[in-house]
């Protein structure tokens, strides 16, 4: 399945990205981590912990929605792979997450940006494996 | 409620920036890494804006002379600098996960909001996913101090 190159609009959602990052981190002194964030919301310390996480989920969700309404037709969602793929990459991720600490928004962005060696090397290893991955899958399988 | 109402606003604006990005289509994710085939290049430029903003915005909030968060208490940042098997273990796995599925959990939060049903998979085997590792460490944690005693 062939996507559109959109430099642009890919440009432009990175720089909100980068923006709501440091917003987080001016406001709660926070890591705008997908992964530590979602732990942090299944398994609350307090209640006070819990609440600025609820509400930055509750955003995040609010985005498609609002962007529905606006423009009048919902974002690309494009699925090229099965449910079961879905269903064992989802497992892998949530696996490999936890034990890695962070993912594409946590150490690919928020560490990489504090130049953490942890985060650079995190980093640099998912995006080797994923690679590999998409080719296997890909070009060994035929998937 | 300020507090949460500007939160609110935060996750708004990462959500939209996911969206538009690019980030929480898996067509487009997998082809970013897909250079041998229906290659995407567009990635590079979310983490590169994303960067771009977020170095010198971190490095001025955590440069104010009060040293705190405008609603916190204090500044939390990973203190652990040292690189170990478990960090590159963990990435390594992530990125097999990211390349079967083609989203990862920044990608699938705001996405949750669109009711696709890849989407709510995803999340479910994520969520799952996170508490069978948290289990494991916990085991893995309580045999190494039932070790040590």
């Amino acid at each position: 399945m062939t996507t559109e190159f959109t430099p642009f609009l890919s440009l432009f959602g990175g720089l909100l990205i980068g923006s709501s990052t440091v917003l987080l981190m001016l406001t709660l002194g926070r890591i705008m981590g997908a992964t530590g964030v979602l732990a942090g919301f299944l398994q609350p310390t307090s209640a006070s912990d819990w609440s600025w996480r609820a509400a930055l989920l509750a955003g995040m969700v609010t985005a498609p929605i609002l962007m529905t309404v606006v423009t009048g037709q919902p974002p690309t969602i494009q699925v090229p792979v099965s449910t079961l793929m879905m269903i064992v990459g989802g497992f892998i991720v949530g696996v490999g997450v936890t034990y890695g600490a962070g993912c594409t928004s946590g150490h690919g962005v928020c560490g990489m940006a504090r130049f953490s060696p942890r985060s650079i090397a995190a980093t640099v290893t998912f995006m080797i494996f994923t690679a590999i991955t998409v080719y296997v899958v890909r070009h060994v399988f035929g998937v | 409620m300020l507090r949460i109402i500007s939160t609110y606003l935060i996750g708004l604006v990462f959500g939209i920036g996911i969206m538009m990005s690019g980030m929480a289509n898996p067509a487009k994710v997998l082809n970013f890494f897909d250079v041998f085939g229906t290659w995407d290049a567009s990635l590079i430029f979310v983490m590169g804006g994303a960067i771009l903003v977020a170095a010198p915005g971190y490095w001025l909030v955590v440069a104010r002379p009060a040293g705190k968060p405008l609603m916190g208490e204090a500044f939390h940042v990973p203190q652990n600098r040292k690189l170990d098997m478990k960090l590159i273990a963990g990435s390594a796995t992530f990125g097999v996960g990211w390349g079967i599925a083609g989203f990862c959990p920044g990608g699938a939060l705001p996405a949750i909001g669109t009711l696709n049903p890849a989407v709510l998979t995803f999340t479910a085997a994520l969520v799952v996913g996170i508490f069978t590792a948290k289990f494991t460490q916990n085991l893995t944690a309580r045999r190494a101090n039932s070790a040590a005693a």
